[in-house]
């Protein structure tokens, strides 16, 4: 199969990317290094080409109800210019993907899907709109997308719009105020997956080379997707196809929050069933409270016993010990319990925590 | 910073990319800038203990970089003497100095004729051509 390569490819050539097949795109997955690039993003403004996500544009008189039946959270709570988080569930409760859903208009609604989802997204999407009148329509190639993120991030991005940059879980529809792409109208979102203040900016492909260009003049560093994961799994933001999958649920995943079964949607029951009687097991962040790197995969020891499975493992650039998300039994999950974490045969010791692993100091 | 890629002259090289710098019955190991490339920024190295005995072809330590994890392969067979205590508080030697201050281990050789069995540079190199 031939790699898609985003409208930035050769912008990441030419930065030196080291560049990596994911989810079928050829994308950069560090510049000048991971942990220069994570503390970037901490300390100042890091940018990430993030054009491999997937847009699902749903549009017509009954799209709040199409997305209502679809989407985990309350759609009917979403304002026109709101951006809102959920899952996407199969009848059982199972995750099929977790999504951002921002609100073009008041009949209009822009959904992000993971790279390695969509067209299976697309398809659960098109397969339940029969009985309304709404169309969910395939945006992939319609948009380009960059995520700048970090404490000094809205000061580079603000300059070039003509406009202000919407607050936190907002989104505004803005032309971009630089050469080469002046005029361009960019969707402008007060979201991100690193735990920084920031914006992701969807724009047309067009528009995309003239925008980073712009965004790294004001001072952003390149990030890649090595970054993108330490900096999330240090704030344990799930990532699908890791932590999240249709054999678990989002009562399991504490994901309880964005599922509001009340609205109807597809695995409500299944999520209300799990919500009133527990889940067996829960995600849960860890550090490991001596030397070593837990990985995906790892084995959870509690004693002698095996007591669940990590999905999610690095060693965090900000707190320098090994951080991970595991799924251990719902007795293991009070933050302070101590574990062990199997790594390739050594038990290293864990001891689990709330979330988020890192927060400003 | 990375290192510019080299093989030195006068090491031997084992064909999965570890390097041995022979002094009489003793040896000081490491990876090649391959390996070290091929990981990326290595962010841990976990030594063996100092007197373990390492066995030729077979693993000793494993070192890791932000998304991978790397098997470092004895190119000879000996006794560990010491271990590079600087990698172990700053893994990103291995990156910028890999045959010099990112060296892992020193050994006492068990048995240096062993040292036949390895490459030199050039076939290390035409290794790495193919």
């Amino acid at each position: 199969m031939t790699l898609r390569r985003t409208p930035l490819f050769d912008r990441h050539v030419a930065a030196g990317a080291k560049l990596v097949p994911f989810a079928g795109w050829e994308m950069p997955v560090s510049y000048a290094g991971v942990r220069q690039e994570h503390l970037a993003v901490r300390s100042g403004c890091g940018v990430f080409d993030i054009s491999h996500m997937g847009e699902i544009e749903t549009a017509g008189p009954q799209a709040l109800e199409l997305l209502q039946r679809l989407l985990s959270n309350d759609v009917s709570k979403l304002e026109v210019g709101g951006a809102q988080y959920s899952v996407l569930c199969r009848d059982d409760g199972g995750i099929i993907d977790d999504l951002f859903t921002y609100r073009l208009g008041e009949q209009r609604y822009l959904t992000v899907t993971n790279a390695a989802n969509h067209d299976r997204d697309l398809a659960w999407f098109r397969e339940h709109s029969e009985s309304f009148d709404a169309e969910p329509i395939d945006a992939i190639d319609r948009w380009a997308m960059l995520a700048v993120q970090g404490p000094r991030a809205r000061a580079a991005a603000e300059g070039l719009f003509a406009g202000g940059l919407p607050a936190r879980m907002r989104a505004a529809t803005l032309a971009l105020d630089i050469g080469g792409a002046e005029g361009a109208e960019a969707l402008v979102c007060g979201t991100g997956y690193t735990g920084e203040d920031g914006v992701e900016i969807l724009c047309s492909p067009q528009a995309a080379p003239a925008l980073w260009d712009a965004l790294v003049a004001a001072g952003s560093t390149p990030a890649g997707l090595a970054a993108r994961d330490t900096l999330r799994l240090e704030v344990c933001f799930p990532l699908y196809g890791n932590d999240l999958s249709t054999g678990r649920g989002p009562i399991a995943a504490g994901l309880g929050w964005c599922c509001k079964e009340e609205s109807g949607f597809i695995g409500s029951e299944a999520v209300a069933a799990m919500r009133e009687r527990g889940p067996a097991e829960k995600l849960v962040p860890f550090v490991l409270t001596g030397p070593g790197i837990p990985r995906q995969g790892n084995q959870v020891i509690a004693g002698a016993e095996p007591a669940g499975v990590v999905t999610s493992g690095t060693l965090s650039p900000s707190l320098e010990v090994g951080i991970g998300l595991a799924y251990v039994h719902t007795g293991l999950a009070e933050p302070g319990t101590e574990v062990e974490i199997d790594v390739r045969g050594r038990r290293r010791p864990a001891r689990i925590k709330s979330k988020p692993l890192y927060s400003k100091g | 910073m990375a290192a510019e890629e080299t093989y030195p002259e006068g090491l031997k090289y084992h064909p999965e990319h570890d390097w041995a710098r022979i002094d009489g019955d003793e040896a000081t190991f490491g990876i090649t800038w391959h390996a070290q490339d091929a990981l990326g920024e290595v962010v841990f190295y976990e030594p063996p203990e100092v007197g373990a005995t390492i066995a030729k072809d077979s693993t000793y330590t494993e070192v890791e970089s932000v998304k991978a994890v790397s098997e470092v392969y004895a190119p000879l067979s000996g006794e560990v003497l010491e271990v590079n205590q600087k990698v172990v508080d700053g893994p990103e030697l291995i990156n910028e100095d890999p045959y010099g201050d990112g060296w892992l281990a020193r050994v006492k050789l068990l048995d240096p004729a062993e040292a036949d069995e390895l490459l030199d540079v050039n076939a290390y190199r035409e290794l790495l051509a193919d």
